[in-house]
């Protein structure tokens, strides 16, 4: 629909709106704002990664005068020993609670006990230490294989597996099971003529924003509380404060602040709820802010894997059948992306005999959160390098055997849908192309390539455009900005009323000046708000047409809009918006567009990375030497936006693969809390990532966009793996492929 | 016992109380209002909270606020002049070189470090000294065609 389109605006590369304040250190982020009379909360977090507190007392706390508040897990009157005694405890609240502050039993090194606000930082931290604790240590679960084995403690004593034939008797570790299939599988590989089956593994991980979580809150018992955070959804941290404190959404305003890096790891909360019972007990304006090691402890973290692939074909390139076997680790609480796991880790094929089953597991880890495609990098990771390794087997090159087998238009996905049209065989096409893949492969250097898929979704945004008198405007949306959306909505809203994008403003509002928005999450910001701000503009353009037919004497229907003017059709006459607006008085007031939507048809994104890596075989080292990102973007409406998201994925997922994991000791202890020791990818570790746009228009947006956030952060693990196991000459199963663990397999192999 | 300090910031005579043991990044913040500088660890990895101290980069997180004494300190509040902006700013903009932005004054004060130092830096040179600027969003690359760009727009200027 839109190929042949020609476009003013979209498709360049403008300056974003909110940059200077960025580039000025204007901007205002979650630890920015303080407030009169604002005091400061800190918390206490346990030493231990399983114990049940014995004793509790806060006594010696709240007798120092600079204590003026204190909270525990008692304070959520949704989920307390009062609600659980009368029966009003709120549903499906209760781990979100605990996780928040501990009841009766930790789970976690880090794991948040209780908090105190004090009069300044150093005073609350100090008051810590006067809280009496006591805590029966518990030998902790610090992996799948332990988690799942006969004699492992149980973490939730009334956790039952979910999804099982037959209903579970005892408690488990297991939180749930899933089944997917299609065809017959048994069949599919007794006409395999090759077939690969390998066991792998992935690390737990962390989303590494750079910036910790931290918040400012304000209780009034008379007119809503406000809360400002960082976050990627400020109506969820509505909702959720709402459920755990009893309160009504209309009691909350939630801010959402400039947001320093999320990708999935500021879609919950943590602070927030605490700091408003601080502050509904002090009276005062409270603010918290997380230490680093306080975030990699008790944030996020992304699942660790073990997926167990089985994968067969004929000689001629024919994939026939496809298993595999999945277990996520959730952290203490159930509730791991083993659901999209499963669903995405063959999509990229099109195959007639898959059978997938998917494991979530409980263990002494931090509550997992999203993580750019949850689910996918892990389970695909393990999908594409067994492709890759049977493609090798039958003497195919990765290419010409990904497009043998591509999913397309129209592919039975093993999740339900038929897929619309995609562009992973454009990608594949495009990856064959590129200079990079058609570059000699230097010495001792290894070349990985891996696709990835990830959905991609819609959901509900709403949005205000309100035009000036002088034709100028305020676009009010509420997804928070997370990468340089608010540019693209700027593009967009112009190319409908054909104004300069620098005349429209673009803000993210806070929950009572715009209507409910979905997070800022699954890639849907620039196609679902994108879908919104399009529909307030042509409500706009509307009305524009109406106030111009009013001003000539004519109907509506006599009037045509194009490029910010409107004609005449009946004679010569010609209005710019911005006379348009000039005049709005006489014409029945000022000019306001809105749209509240609930998107649909989200158009899945395909990518196919190409990785050459170096190791130097007396250290283990890796050096990526050169890497291309390739992705369908649909339409790219700020291409250096749309490359950046290419680009952060890759180098998140090379992080992914050569050097990120949690190292615990055997106590459950995390020993490498902090950038020093979690070492996430720095400039002088890599080269230029090269970024191809191909653009396969979803025909569900009106400029044809596809979400591009996530997808990138898939194909780097098998990209990555496949470049080492060809510069080593041995098979990969597990990542990160650090230099310890690479040494060990160049040794072994002597 | 608080100390008395007496120092210049982005060359305004600036003058504060601070306890011992507080950063120069928690002075900059929290007593004096100037939240342009980021903190992304409080231990030195990040860069976030770069400033330059007597024209030499450092963590403000690693600096005591009573070691600004007498001392000239820029931060990145201090880096256009008025509402027109440095070069560096500018090819950040241009080039894209930020997503969420909070790394981005901290990186902006190394790349104006590295340019004072070295005009002529190659991609490999800026990628190291820019080492200790992390960046989440963007996997560096447009970073580095930023800073490569304002070098060379700032050696025919000059």
């Amino acid at each position: 629909m839109s190929e042949a389109r020609e476009f003013k605006h979209i498709g360049q590369r403008t300056i974003r709106p909110d940059g200077f304040d960025k580039v000025t250190g204007k901007a205002n982020y979650g630890a920015d704002l303080s407030l009169p009379g604002m005091i400061w909360g800190a918390i206490l977090r346990s030493p231990h990664a399983h114990a049940n507190i014995t004793k509790l007392d806060v006594s010696r706390a709240e007798a120092n005068p600079d204590v003026l508040a204190i909270a525990t897990f008692e304070d959520f009157p949704s989920v307390n020993a009062a609600a659980q005694r009368d029966g009003t405890q709120r549903d499906g609240m209760m781990d979100t609670a605990c996780n928040i502050l501990a009841n009766q039993k930790v789970l976690y090194h880090g794991h948040a006990v209780a908090a105190i606000a004090a009069r300044s930082e150093a005073a609350a931290i100090a008051a810590l230490d006067l809280i009496d604790i006591e805590y029966e240590v518990l030998r902790p679960v610090l992996s799948i294989d332990d988690a799942i084995s006969a004699q492992a403690p149980i973490l939730h004593e009334t956790m039952m597996t979910q999804g099982l034939a037959e209903p579970a008797t005892k408690a488990s570790n297991i939180s749930a099971r899933m089944e997917l299939k299609k065809g017959d599988i048994e069949a599919g590989f007794a006409a395999a003529d090759v077939i690969v089956e390998r066991a792998y593994d992935t690390p737990t991980v962390h989303q590494g924003y750079i910036e910790p979580h931290a918040t400012t809150v304000v209780f009034n018992e008379n007119g809503p509380s406000m809360i400002w955070c960082p976050t990627q959804g400020h109506f969820d941290v509505r909702a959720r404060v709402a459920q755990l404190l009893n309160l009504e959404l209309g009691q909350i305003k939630v801010v959402a602040s400039e947001i320093g890096g999320g990708f999935g790891g500021k879609t919950t909360v943590y602070l927030e709820p605490v700091a408003l019972i601080l502050s509904r007990k002090s009276g005062r304006p409270v603010k918290m802010e997380m230490s680093r090691g306080d975030v990699f402890r008790a944030s996020g973290p992304a699942s660790a894997s073990q997926s167990l692939i089985k994968v067969g074909a004929k000689m001629d390139g024919t994939i026939t059948a496809m298993q595999a076997t999945l277990h996520y680790e959730a952290g203490a609480f159930q509730g791991s992306p083993m659901g999209p796991g499963c669903m995405t880790v063959f999509t990229p094929y099109d195959v007639e005999n898959l059978y997938v089953e998917g494991f979530d597991v409980v263990v002494n880890k931090p509550k997992v959160a999203a993580y750019r495609a949850p689910g996918a990098p892990q389970s695909e990771f393990a999908a594409e390098m067994a492709v890759n390794e049977l493609a090798k087997k039958i003497g195919m090159d990765p290419i010409e055997f990904r497009l043998k087998n591509a999913a397309k238009e129209g592919t039975q996905t093993i999740y339900g849908p038929k897929l619309k049209v995609v562009g992973l065989e454009a990608c594949l096409e495009a990856a064959k192309a590129s200079p990079h893949y058609n570059a000699p492969i230097p010495e001792n250097v290894g070349r990985g390539l891996a696709a990835g898929f990830w959905f991609n979704i819609g959901g509900q945004s709403s949005v205000i455009i309100n035009l000036n008198p002088d034709g100028t405007g305020t676009i009010i949306e509420g997804s928070p900005d997370i990468g340089g959306s608010r540019a693209s909505m700027q593009m967009m809203a112009a190319e409908i009323l054909g104004v300069a994008p620098s005349s429209l403003n673009p803000i993210v509002a806070d929950t009572e000046h715009v209507a409910y928005n979905q997070t800022t999450g699954g890639s849907r910001t620039t196609f679902a708000t994108g879908m919104a701000v399009v529909e307030a503009a042509e409500d706009i353009v509307e009305q524009l047409k109406a106030r111009a037919a009013a001003m000539w004497n004519v109907t509506a229907e006599q009037v045509d809009f194009k490029d910010g003017v409107a004609h005449n059709l009946t004679g010569e006459d010609q209005l710019t918006l911005a006379d348009i607006c000039a005049s709005a008085e006489k014409t029945g007031g000022q000019i306001s567009g809105r749209a509240n939507i609930n998107a649909r048809g989200a158009g899945p994104s395909f990518a196919v990375h190409i990785c050459d890596i170096k190791v130097d075989k007396e250290t283990g080292k890796t050096d990526v030497v050169r890497y291309t990102a390739i992705q369908d973007a649909g339409k790219a409406i700020h291409p250096s936006y749309v490359e950046g998201q290419f680009q952060g994925g890759a180098v998140q997922g090379i992080g992914w693969a050569l050097n990120e994991e949690y190292v615990y000791s055997k106590d459950g202890i995390m020993e490498n809390a902090g950038f020093l020791d979690y070492r996430i990818p720095l400039a002088s570790d890599l080269p230029e990532i090269e970024a191809i746009i191909v653009e396969v228009p979803n025909s569900f947006h009106p400029f044809g966009v596809r979400g591009v956030g996530e997808t990138g952060i898939i194909p780097p693990l098998a990209a990555v793996g496949t470049a080492v196991a060809e510069a080593i000459g041995q098979p990969i199963s597990s990542l990160p492929c650090s230099p310890p663990k690479i040494l060990k397999l160049l040794m072994s192999a002597q | 016992m608080k100390s008395h300090i007496s120092t210049t910031i982005n060359g305004d005579p600036v003058e504060f109380l601070c306890d011992p043991s507080q950063t120069l990044l928690n002075v900059l913040r929290n007593d004096l209002g100037m939240t342009g500088t980021k903190e992304g660890c409080g231990s030195g990895d990040c860069g976030a909270c770069s400033v330059l101290f007597d024209g030499e980069l450092v963590c403000a997180c690693l600096v005591l606020g009573v070691e600004a004494q007498g001392a000239e300190i820029e931060t990145v509040e201090g880096v256009a002049t008025h509402d027109q902006l440095h070069v560096i700013q500018e090819k950040f903009l241009e080039h894209a070189a930020l997503q969420c932005g909070i790394c981005t004054p901290g990186l902006i004060v190394s790349t104006k470090a590295l340019l004072e130092e070295n005009p002529s830096p190659t991609e490999e040179e800026a990628r190291y000294f820019l080492a200790g600027n992390l960046c989440r969003c963007t996997g560096y690359d447009k970073i580095i065609k930023a800073v490569m760009d304002a070098a060379a727009t700032m050696r025919q200027g000059a």
